[in-house]
């Protein structure tokens, strides 16, 4: 036994005596982890956080959060002698006077707009792909309140700095705070001290945006990765693996090399794009004040479909019994968006409920063989697109010759007419690939060899693919939509009618789907 | 689907394929090298990130072709910490890859459901510590502990009392009051009528009260204005409203009637204003009526006038709340 | 190697062929640049006129009217002034290619005799802003740029942008980029208010006032790049195209690399 060992020994049993680690470490550092890009979407997530939390605490050693109005005398010549804020003073001092300072803050921003996107990407995998099902229900609801509570967290550190488009962000949210009806200006002169913008908002932000919310983000991603951690992690079909089993490499030590590699990746891209690309170049807005407004006013992109929802909004603001409700900013500020999120969180439910499918899935369904998931899902993306397109409008039309006024009624038209229309095009174009697969495991591959028959007549010959690849193509399970009767066992109508009704009608167009082949299917047509 | 059918079975995992690596000696000692390599260059990052962070300037600049002129220190620093951070990462990953053995393993899941014992057990359990504590019999104890339980939260709710006061009469009231002056913003200087030419705009805000010497920002969120001179043929307006101009000049809130941000885009040809956070289009020429966009409301006109001598005054405060809407606005 | 790069920092896409073209629009100005000061005579000027009378009649009274009295489809030029003229034709933007939204900034037509001709032309007829002589606009003397930067802010970035990059209007028109426009256009443009532009009176905004906005948009024009390329100046919509691009395109191109199998 070297020297080495023996410390090594020593210390591990040092640990042990005091934990008993050693025998929960003896089978985690087995625990295997399925290899596919996709699953490293929620790890580009985590690691974004982790960026963000050591540039962030970087930044608070400079960063004074105060709206305490200062003159400005540092380096930066345009703004000499201009009054701003102290929290813009000094975040143009960690930009201009602190030595990588700025790259600091344009990786901690960087940062911002890759975790919110690897969020969505994540999201969109574990959608798509089925991966919410029981017993992942739980996790799907706390992936929803990360991504809701993210939105909120990007959108307060936008605000921080207090330039002009930032201050232009804040008087948006004391507008929706301030339309809440009966009891929205209460609470605008709560959250703002008083009127705005007031002098308390950009210190109690900051108290949300460092302490309150990260702590937050820490206990639910943590109990995110716990679940992961105990419940496995789903896997993708194939040959060999199945709902009981999990195949793919023990973290110890490939798991470790490759996740912990991959850690540095994404710090060293968000990095190089920090170096490469400015981003909120907060000097060339100049402080804020009400009074000024600078053309194409725009949010951070995860904020950009809300700005493009209450764009396109119709100007709706009723006086009911002598009270302003004011609609057109209701709908698509909180309703759309309550809408949305709630619907997100609450869709594994509704799925199970219209597929009365109560087993553990472990197996992830391909896309298209859950078309009315996969086209659900898409449904939806394009509704986010059209609300994002339309609140970049203005930079549109300006670089591609187009009319603000055009791109708005696009947008008015196309969020209600282009959503349904994504939902039926996904759902065909789902069913023929399930078609195609069908073909492929019955006739084989196409080869694109042409052969002549003794009758003169030319045929392509087809090579039969491989067991694998037929049994990746006819794993998946087609259920029969559920049966429900209209009636009891006495003939009675039973309760509920209706909402079995529309249960009945949401199970078969769930269950809509080309059969897939079996081997009387192959027989059949090795017989021709 | 009935399940006599008989499906396509699984193969099972296919064979395990050996890498160049696992079979050939020269190429698991070039994997290596290159593995090394990766590290070094990481190494190099981090001496270019030292360099740039010690010795290069923060003032000078070079140019990269695609890039323009670009920071030298800055660059330098992003680059070396970028690479420092991304060759370790590489690195590893080639290691893994490469070098780390690549048998997939299978593990076994067990179903996440506790067996039947056990969560009878529970319930048992759980069931006996209510009985033992008597929160079943004691209905006292219960009742008067939720009474507690639901009064306590109170307290903390109370405690944000302070956050902020009552809004009271402020989301109603602004700087303007009769024959407040316009002045210029900036500058605060006071304009007469003949100041502005005809297609003219100013951006002005109420004279500052004796005593001040400038405008604070709550101030300046209620009471921007924006002047607009037009041929007073132009207006569209009925005779009140066409009262509260002053030979062509009519003055509106900037303050958007949607969502408060400064509405001072002004078109001169088609006399139309834009606000550029959501689009809303008024039509100046009709007491700013809203022609486009989510917003509801025209924009709060000021009614103006001339004082003794010939400076432009509000003839009046506003006649409505500026700003975005609250729902006792029209209360 | 300075000079160029004043045009090319604010470019994202194809920057060679926009400089080369930037560069193109840079020399016509510098060209017709140095007319507006020498002292004319009487005499000169009457010939002037009289010149002007010819080339407006030849090249702007299809539209303008004969006499400059304007039609149905464009504006009477009676008492625009010579400022309006100058920044009009200078910039290239009249005589208008077609009948399009807004008259754009190009080439110009005339050359700068020809240009001082037409204002002398224009002027005559009626009183309005003259063109601001060289002294008169000395920004770097007269200007400040910190005070241009908040004139700036709140007279014209509701436009043009925060970084006088532009931007949309309603309709498919819109305010173009200050960025490498003469000092004396942008300030007959502030005194004559062309096109959807509103005026901004010597009152409201002194004539120091503009020089130091002016001041403002030449220090804008030679900013540097602090932290990598500028991306437009444009605000977040490039940074969140370029985070679903290049960011997370590197990074799942990556996390490809990561899973696949070693050979």
């Amino acid at each position: 036994m070297s020297a080495r060992e023996r410390i090594a020994g020593n210390v591990a049993s040092y640990v042990d005596d005091r934990t008993g680690a050693a025998a929960w470490m003896k089978k985690n550092l087995k625990k295997v982890f399925p290899d596919h890009w996709s699953f490293m979407l929620g790890e580009i997530a985590l690691y974004s956080f982790i960026i963000l939390l050591l540039s962030g605490t970087f930044l608070t050693f400079w960063f004074d959060p105060s709206m305490r109005e200062v003159v400005y005398e540092g380096e930066y010549l345009p703004l000499k002698g201009v009054e701003m804020s102290a929290a813009y003073a000094s975040a143009l001092e960690i930009s201009f006077e602190v030595r990588g300072g700025l790259l600091m803050r344009q990786i901690h921003h960087w940062a911002a707009l890759i975790f919110m996107a690897a969020i969505v990407v994540h999201l969109m995998r574990v959608f798509f792909t089925g991966a919410f099902r029981k017993p992942r229900e739980f996790n799907w609801i706390i992936g929803v309140g990360l991504l809701t509570l993210a939105i909120v967290e990007g959108f307060l550190g936008y605000s921080l700095p207090d330039d002009l488009l930032s201050g232009t962000g804040i008087r948006i949210a004391q507008a929706i705070i301030q339309a809440i009806p009966v009891v929205g200006s209460f609470l605008a002169f709560f959250a703002f001290g008083g009127e705005f913008p007031g002098i308390a908002f950009i210190p109690r932000i900051y108290t949300v945006h460092i302490l309150l919310l990260p702590g937050i983000f820490l206990a639910l991603i943590t109990v995110h990765l716990m679940l992961v951690w105990y419940q496995k992690h789903t896997q993708y079909p194939g040959p060999g693996r199945t709902e009981k089993n999990v195949v793919g490499y023990s973290l110890m030590p490939i798991y470790m090399a490759k996740a912990g590699g991959f850690f540095f990746i994404v710090f060293g891209i968000t990095a190089l794009l920090g170096a490469v690309a400015s981003i909120n170049p907060i000097w060339l807005y100049g402080p804020y004040t009400p009074g000024q407004i600078s053309a194409g006013s725009q949010p951070d992109w995860y904020m950009g479909w809300l700005d493009g929802l209450v764009r396109m909004s119709p100007p709706l603001e009723p006086v009911i019994f002598g009270y302003t409700l004011s609609l057109n900013i209701l709908i698509p500020g909180l309703i759309i968006p309550g809408i949305i999120f709630t619907g997100m969180a609450l869709y594994p439910f509704i799925e199970q409920w219209i597929t009365g499918d109560k087993r553990e899935h472990h197996i992830l369904d391909r896309p298209r063989n859950a078309p009315n998931r996969t086209a659900l899902g898409v449904m939806s993306l394009t509704f986010m697109l059209v609300a994002l397109i339309n609140g970049g409008n203005d930079i549109i039309a300006t670089h591609f010759d187009l009319s603000i006024n055009q791109i708005m009624w696009f947008s008015r038209i196309g969020i209600i007419v282009l959503p349904p229309l994504a939902f039926v095009i996904t759902k065909r174009l789902c069913l023929s690939l399930q078609r195609a697969d069908r073909d492929l495991v019955l006739h084989g591959r196409e080869t694109g060899r042409l052969v002549m028959m003794p009758s003169g007549e030319f045929v392509e010959v087809h090579e039969p693919i491989s067991p694998e690849k037929a049994w990746l193509l006819t794993q998946h399970e087609q259920k029969a939509p559920l049966e429900l009767a209209d009636l009891d066992q006495r003939g009675v109508r039973r309760p509920g009618l209706i909402k079995s009704k529309v249960r009945k009608r949401f199970a078969v167009a769930h269950a809509e789907q080309v059969s897939k082949p079996t081997v009387e299917d192959l027989k059949e047509i090795e017989h021709h | 689907m009935s399940n006599e059918i008989e499906l396509i079975k699984d193969p099972g995992l296919p064979e395990h394929k050996l890498r160049q690596s696992d079979v050939d000696p020269k190429a698991a000692d070039r994997a290596e090298r290159q593995v090394a390599i990766l590290f070094a260059l990481s190494a190099l990052g981090t001496v270019l990130f030292v360099y740039a962070y010690l010795f290069i300037p923060t003032d000078r600049f070079v140019f990269i072709p695609l890039m323009g002129d670009q920071n030298v220190h800055q660059l330098l620093l992003g680059l070396g910490f970028a690479a420092a951070l991304l060759f370790i990462g590489l690195g590893a990953v080639h290691w893994a890859k490469t070098l780390m053995p690549d048998h997939e393993v299978i593990a076994h899941r067990h179903e996440l459901r506790s067996p039947d014992i056990d969560r009878e057990e529970f319930v048992k359990t759980a069931k006996e510590g209510a009985a033992a504590a008597g929160l079943g019999r004691r209905s006292l104890i219960k009742k008067s502990l939720g009474l507690s339980l639901g009064l306590v939260g109170l307290s903390p709710i109370l405690l944000l009392g302070d956050l902020g006061p009552l809004p009271g009469n402020a989301l109603r009231t602004t700087s303007w009051k009769t024959g407040t002056r316009l002045v210029t913003d900036p500058g605060d200087r006071p304009i007469r009528p003949e100041d502005l030419e005809i297609g003219s705009v100013a951006q002005t805000l109420p004279e500052l009260a004796p005593g001040k010497d400038h405008h604070s920002l709550n101030d300046i969120a209620k009471d921007a204005v924006l002047l607009i001179r037009l041929r007073p043929e132009e207006f569209n307006l009925d005779a009140e409203r066409l009262s509260w101009t002053y030979e062509g000049i009519i003055a509106f809130s900037k303050i958007c009637s949607h969502m408060g941000c400064a509405v001072a885009l002004y078109e001169q040809t088609t006399k139309h204003l834009l606000c550029p956070c959501h689009q809303s289009t008024f039509d100046v020429t009709r007491a700013a009526k809203v022609i486009f966009g989510p917003a509801a409301r025209p924009l709060p006109q000021l009614a103006i006038t001339v004082d003794a001598e010939g400076y432009l005054v509000a003839q009046a405060p506003f006649n409505e709340p500026v700003g975005p809407s609250f729902w006792e606005r029209s209360a | 190697m300075k000079k160029l790069s004043k045009y090319r920092r604010h470019r994202v896409v194809a920057p060679l062929l926009l400089i080369a073209a930037l560069l193109g629009i840079g020399t016509t100005f510098q060209v017709a640049g140095a007319t507006t000061t020498s002292v004319i005579t009487a005499e000169e000027r009457t010939k002037a006129i009289s010149e002007g009378r010819e080339i407006f009649l030849k090249g702007c009274s299809s539209c303008h009217g004969l006499n400059a009295e304007g039609s149905s489809i464009s504006p009477s030029l009676i008492g625009v002034g010579a400022a309006s003229v100058d920044f009009q034709v200078a910039t290239g933007r009249m005589p208008m290619a077609d009948m399009s939204q807004q008259a754009m900034r190009k080439a110009p037509v005339y050359n700068d005799e020809e240009v001082a001709a037409l204002a002398a032309y224009i002027a005559s007829l009626a009183p309005g802003p003259e063109i601001p002589t060289d002294e008169m606009i000395n920004y770097e003397r007269d200007g400040s740029i910190a005070e241009g930067g908040e004139l700036f802010r709140t007279n014209c970035a509701m436009c043009h942008n925060f970084a006088g990059q532009g931007g949309a209007l309603t309709k498919g028109k819109y305010a173009p980029s200050v960025m490498g426009v003469k000092p004396v256009h942008i300030y007959e443009a502030m005194i004559t208010g062309p096109q959807a532009m509103p005026v901004f009176s010597d009152k409201t905004i002194t004539p120091e006032e503009k020089l130091s906005i002016i001041a403002w948009i030449k220090a804008a024009e030679k900013e540097p790049q602090l932290g990598g390329v500028a991306l437009g100046r444009v605000g977040p919509v490039t940074e969140g195209l370029l985070v679903w691009t290049l960011g997370l395109g590197l990074l799942i191109g990556i996390a490809v690399w990561l899973t696949t199998k070693a050979k």
